[in-house]
């Protein structure tokens, strides 16, 4: 029975990680870059979330709210005025440069918030929970999983039903061709990275109501998203929540036998999947 | 240490031998450095010498085999760790125990690079950081070397390693100043030995094709080139020469803990910085990056998180306004380099770079 | 009265490499060009540059007087130039209608060609529809890239290559469609490999070798061995 609950607090923590891991996944998808400062995005996200709680007393969900246009018009400037640079055939300057953010990011957060470990309340949901037999559901990780099956179908929606989502893999196929069409691949690229911001910052609201976290909580957080891509297979959203849950589940399982192991079943779940299935479970038919 | 900064006595017909004499001299006060300044300065030409090698190893891997990592702590960590298990574990020597950390971070290289090299591109990268982690991870679980706060090396290693006695007797050092000048030739040793290895092999038949690999991957193969077998090598030889930096380091250290062997910012931001500043691709750029990144160090480091913040945005404005950094730019106005590599099918101002190759 | 779209001492370069050496050409309202030319006389770089794909000085392409040279792809679509890419390109992640559709992001404009039209003009794309754009054969691969470019209902079609690796009677099909284009008002500039093909469809032609306009005039008026020595450059035997 309390391996029942196990699993089940491990698929909800792998909504978590999907939600980590969507903006992610929707930028290389785009652009083939790959974000090594979208951990410490997140964060600095959970930071805003935390002063927009404490300072003006908001609910988290409002602060959310309030949040993600920031966070989109942040993602947007950042694309277009930097990253947009970094773009190319060579894939050392995004890298490199993201992962100087990375480093400018945490550092800034240190001075400005200290090393200390936060957390922003949500009052009474935090311990509010539901009982259906064994199993123990808190609300909070609950609707962290449901906000991940519904990022992932509105992304989907916008992806393959609407014009900005045509344009979106029309220039993730062919940039050049794609200005043809009168798309300008510089602005794809900056919305979807306002996109993907908004995605972090919904992450940032569960990782911070979840647990604490400071300023130099970016890097894990990188890998776990970057684990639920790889695991799920590329260019899959739906692979990608499969591969949050298998890694939320690895690490609970590994919690469970010993708390010291919790991260590292879960990297050992998935270094397991990059031997097994190179190209992850779910990959996406070349097309 | 001084590096052979380039003259105006350099002409054109003479631009390698003349280098050549200048390192010559400077190579043999660095070695006699340990008897002309004091002790914390040796300290100092040390961490400046191990920053050189990781530098140069990291440029070898990122810039010429087009291999990102930002895991390489993880061959630091490991061959400082298999350093500490041999000394700690099975009494050896820490000269001796150097070399069997090298060998076996070159050893870990092999699982490494058979989980890494299947990610694509970018993706290598945070490839290699997980794969640091569950190193970290699990030598933190290793009880007899500390577990998760880390050990120390025991004193009679230390004092009884080979050559320090020697030291003393001949010389009427201290002990510990003993050690010092020890690990600080070992260093230089370690840094000559990269660079004339890198400089080799890329003057080489190898090289050739790593250059080939770097710019179009597709062709070189289709000329034979075999790109996988030329990284991995690459790999795989940047993880010994990181593994024996690590624990070269910290024989000088002697203390150890999971998160300082395996830091990220220590043993990879800061060395792919030097390799930025100074200019990725060219074997001098290292050479100016370390220094630079010294005199940062000691002027800046405790300004704390704002020094780091200030390093990120130099990284930054350096990859986006000078690519190839301050040698590549110096380099590129005057046309000067100290380890010509190129391969000029011309004449010009480089055209003894030709005949210069081994295999040329 | 002004040309349609001109351009006036044109040259474009691959970085240190000059493609073409000033070329003049001029459009009229209505009109169907031809240029012909060997491979590498620059056609494909004269269409790259009009189109914006390469970069050209700014009053060296001209649309309705108006300078377009230094304009991007996205602004010279929006003057009402399109262009069929030599190759093709259509996106493979699009379906066959998405291809179509996205023809029209950067120029919404009523005019003739809808989907609905296109589907009429090229009646097997409606069949096809829902499929991967790069699951289709060659010759309606080239019908989604033409319906692509008139989704924008543009002034000006500028068609690389659109014969190129199509077998004769697809090659038919294909420009069957041409009479209904022209129909529609648009000026069309053709590149072709295909001189017969090229003389039928144009009612003028240019001659290009070497980045440079070697000949020009009537398609009715221009001899075979006028086009020849254009085409081959003659009179460097001579120079020999």
């Amino acid at each position: 029975m309390s391996f029942i609950d196990t699993l089940v607090q491990g698929v909800l923590l792998g909504g978590l990680y999907a939600l980590f891991a969507a903006g992610l996944s929707l930028v290389f998808g785009i652009m083939r870059l790959v974000n090594l400062a979208h951990g410490d995005l997140i964060v600095l996200a959970a930071f805003l979330l935390l002063v927009l709680v404490t300072g003006l007393g908001l609910d988290p969900f409002l602060a959310a709210l309030l949040a993600a246009p920031l966070m989109f018009g942040a993602g947007w400037v950042l694309q277009y005025v930097l990253l947009n640079r970094t773009l190319g055939k060579d894939v050392l300057p995004p890298l490199l440069v993201t992962f100087g953010l990375s480093i400018i990011i945490q550092n800034a957060l240190l001075e400005g918030f200290s090393a200390d470990s936060r957390r922003i309340s949500t009052g009474a949901l935090e311990t509010a929970s539901v009982g259906l037999g064994p199993v123990t559901i808190g609300f909070m990780p609950l609707m962290a999983f449901l906000s991940a099956v519904a990022v992932i179908v509105c992304l989907n929606l916008l992806i393959y039903r609407t014009a900005i989502g045509r344009a979106f893999r029309a220039t993730s196929d062919d940039a050049v061709t794609a200005g043809l069409m009168g798309i300008r691949p510089q602005r794809i690229f900056a919305m979807a990275t306002g996109l993907a911001m908004v995605v972090v910052t919904i992450a940032a609201l569960y990782l911070g109501t979840r647990a604490n976290f400071d300023p130099t909580a970016g890097p894990a957080r990188l890998i776990y998203a970057f684990e639920a891509v790889i695991i799920g297979g590329l260019g899959s959203l739906w692979g990608t929540l499969a591969g949050g849950v298998i890694l939320g589940v690895a690490q609970t399982l590994g919690a469970a036998v010993n708390p010291e192991w919790q991260i590292l079943a879960g990297h050992l779940a998935f270094l397991a999947v990059l031997l097994i299935k190179p190209r992850g479970l779910f990959p996406r038919a070349v097309d | 240490m001084s590096i052979a900064i380039p003259s105006k006595f350099e002409t054109r017909t003479s631009a390698s031998s003349f280098p050549a004499l200048i390192a010559a001299a400077v190579l043999g006060l660095a070695a006699a450095a340990p008897f002309l300044v004091s002790r914390g300065a040796v300290q100092d030409l040390f961490f400046i010498l191990t920053m050189l090698v990781l530098a140069q190893s990291w440029n070898l891997l990122a810039g010429y085999a087009g291999l990102i990592s930002v895991g390489q702590q993880v061959f630091v960590g490991f061959g400082a760790y298999a350093m500490f298990g041999a000394v700690i574990l099975f009494g050896i020597d820490p000269i001796v125990a150097i070399l069997i950390a090298g060998f076996l971070a070159a050893l870990l290289a092999i699982p490494t690079a058979f989980f890494t090299f299947r990610l694509y591109g970018p993706y290598f990268a945070i490839g290699t950081w997980v794969v640091a982690e569950v190193v970290r991870l699990l030598l933190a679980q290793w009880k007899a070397l500390g577990g998760g706060t880390g050990t120390s090396l025991p004193r009679e290693a230390m004092r009884d390693m080979t050559g320090v006695g020697l030291l003393r007797d001949l010389f009427g050092m201290k002990a510990a100043q003993a050690g010092d000048a020890l690990t600080y030739w070992l260093a230089l040793i370690l840094a000559v030995a990269t660079i004339g290895f890198i400089y080799r092999l890329l003057r080489s038949k190898q090289g050739l094709g790593l250059a080939a690999v770097r710019d179009n991957e597709q062709a070189a193969r289709a000329v034979g080139v075999d790109a996988r077998r030329m990284k991995a090598m690459v790999y795989l030889a940047t993880a010994f020469l990181t593994g024996l930096a690590g624990a070269l380091i910290y024989v000088q250290k002697a203390r150890i803990s999971p998160d300082a062997a395996f830091s990220v910012t220590d043993w990879t931001a800061y060395v792919i910085f030097i390799v930025v500043i100074g200019g990725i691709g060219t074997i001098e750029g290292p050479i100016v990056g370390v220094i630079l990144f010294f005199l940062l160090q000691n002027s800046l480091a405790d300004f704390g998180s704002w020094y780091l913040l200030m390093l990120g945005l130099v990284g930054i404005l350096v990859m986006i306004f000078a690519p190839r950094g301050l040698w590549g730019a110096f380099s590129d106005r005057t046309g000067i380099q100290l380890f010509p590599v190129r391969r000029l099918l011309v004449g010009g101002p480089l055209g003894h770079a030709l005949k210069g190759g081994p295999h040329g | 009265m002004t040309a349609l779209l001109e351009t006036k001492g044109l040259m474009a370069f691959y970085g240190d490499f000059q493609a073409l050496f000033g070329v003049d050409i001029t459009v009229s309202q209505g009109e169907t060009i031809a240029i012909i030319g060997a491979n590498g006389a620059g056609k494909t770089t004269l269409m790259r540059a009009i189109s914006g794909v390469l970069a050209s000085q700014p009053g060296a392409i001209l649309c309705r007087g108006e300078p377009i040279g230094a304009l991007a792809a996205p602004d010279v679509l929006a003057h009402g130039v399109a262009m069929i890419p030599e190759g093709r390109r259509l996106f493979p992640s699009l379906t066959v209608e998405e291809n179509l559709l996205i023809g029209a992001y950067g120029r919404k404009l009523g005019g003739t060609w809808t989907l609905e039209s296109i589907y009429e003009l090229f009646p097997i794309l409606r069949e096809r529809r829902g499929y991967p754009a790069t699951a289709l054969s060659g010759g309606q691969q080239q019908m989604v890239a033409i319906g692509r470019a008139l989704m924008s209902n543009p002034d000006v079609l500028l068609c690389d290559e659109i014969s190129l690796g199509l077998a004769p009677v697809v090659v038919r099909d294909i420009y069957a469609a041409f009479p209904r284009i022209r129909a529609s008002g648009a000026s069309i500039v053709i590149v072709e490999q295909d001189i017969g093909q090229a003389l039928k469809v144009a009612s003028r032609v240019y001659c290009m070798m070497e980045g440079r306009i070697t000949l020009s005039g009537r398609s009715n008026e221009l001899s075979r061995d006028q086009i020849h020595a254009a085409y081959f450059g003659a009179d460097r035997h001579e120079l020999h």
